[in-house]
């Protein structure tokens, strides 16, 4: 058993509107906020890391909680953008978070790390006790200019989501995770390089694989789409988390959207959704949250949690 | 109902443009599909036709015209 407890963010200052964007990639604004559903982004400052930001999503998460930064007996942090090839950012995060021993494991999978691990979470709680997941992206350092379909949709952001084996707003009823690398490179960073991103490819999987992974989770417990409370999606683009909504047949704003505000934060998204979303839940739930990502990879998959 | 009116039927209730293509025009080229309309066109046709099309058979060149969307269906039938 094991149960989402507290969810937290944290956005970098510096907004980028796409006024700014069309004078550096020749997209002119109106387009850009037609196809993406975008209007600004944030940039992180020069000199601040991606752990940077992972720390202080993980405090807000932390305080939200109402617990002690020692708390965590497992970190997972999830970042496609690290600085480094190893090693990653969850280290250095966990240290100036002031865990000396706590095990904190890397998923640099990017977009649906986050997902994959508040999963991994679900499973690992029982032996760890409390799991603190951040997800964090720079991606803003990862676009070219010239790649203007890539640069335009792209923010920095970081998210956290605290799983407890004993407590919590919602327990975790199922996961379900997918890969398919037969499209390794439809999406991809290579070292030292900048994001190359076959958009159609990613368009049309996501739009099949994301709904199909949520059926199924649903229907393997009876819920119907419509009987869901909130869906907390990754934020990849506004069209897309419309067509998702109209697959499922589910009114969209069932579905949290930050994208306009924030742009795609890669793997942060999905959490930042969801603190967003949690800061704004006043009641006990009463309906199951589904949480679903889709990424680099391809990775997928859907989370299911039910009011605990 | 022949497959292109078929496929005429399914392309109307994906796309907004009124009018039909002609059986060897880009529906990508023209506006009639685009990366967001053709998994809708898919799942379409999977109704429409009874045949099942994985994921994998998604690429734009399969489906870029009517006559190559016939000849996919007829490769799924045999």
């Amino acid at each position: 058993m094991a149960y989402l407890r507290a969810f937290g963010c944290y956005v970098p200052p510096d907004r980028v509107d796409n006024e700014a964007l069309a004078r550096r990639t020749g997209r002119d604004a109106a387009t850009i906020e037609k196809t993406t559903g975008i209007l600004e982004r944030r940039y992180a400052a020069a000199g601040v890391s991606v752990a940077d930001l992972g720390v202080a999503a993980a405090k807000d998460c932390l305080k939200r909680a109402g617990v002690d930064a020692k708390v965590p007996g497992l970190v997972l942090f999830s970042s496609g953008s690290g600085e480094r090839c190893f090693p990653g950012p969850a280290a250095e995060m966990a240290a100036k978070l002031g865990l000396a021993a706590t095990p904190a494991i890397d998923l640099p999978v990017a977009s649906a790390g986050s997902l994959i691990g508040i999963a991994m979470a679900a499973d690992l709680a029982a032996r760890y006790g409390n799991v603190l997941v951040v997800a964090s992206e720079i991606m803003s350092r990862r676009i070219s200019d010239a790649d203007a379909d890539t640069a335009i949709l792209f923010g920095d952001g970081a998210g956290a989501c605290l799983v407890s084996h004993d407590d919590g707003f919602a327990r975790i009823e199922d996961t379900a995770l997918f890969t398919d690398g037969r499209y390794a490179d439809s999406l991809q960073l290579p070292q030292g390089g900048t994001l190359l991103m076959k958009g159609f490819d990613v368009i049309m999987q996501a739009s099949r694989k994301i709904p199909r992974s949520i059926t199924d989770l649903l229907a393997k417990h009876g819920i119907a789409p419509e009987d869901v409370g909130i869906f907390l999606m990754h934020q990849a683009n506004l069209n897309l988390i419309r067509k998702v909504a109209t697959t499922l047949k589910v009114p969209e704003e069932r579905f949290f959207r930050n994208v306009a505000e924030y742009g795609n934060t890669s793997s942060a998204s999905l959490l930042i959704a969801a603190a967003e979303w949690w800061a704004t839940v006043k009641a006990p739930l009463t309906a199951p949250i589904v949480l679903a990502a889709f990424g680099a990879g391809f990775n997928w998959g859907s989370v299911l949690a039910l009011p605990a | 109902m022949s497959k292109q009116a078929g496929i005429l039927k399914v392309i109307h209730a994906v796309s907004e443009i009124p009018n039909d293509p002609a059986p060897n025009e880009s529906l990508f080229d023209s506006g009639t599909l685009d990366s967001f309309t053709l998994p809708d066109l898919v799942t379409g046709l999977e109704e429409e036709f009874g045949v099942t099309i994985p994921d994998s058979d998604l690429v734009p060149e399969r489906f870029d015209t009517v006559t190559k969307i016939e000849a996919y269906l007829d490769s799924r039938e045999s």
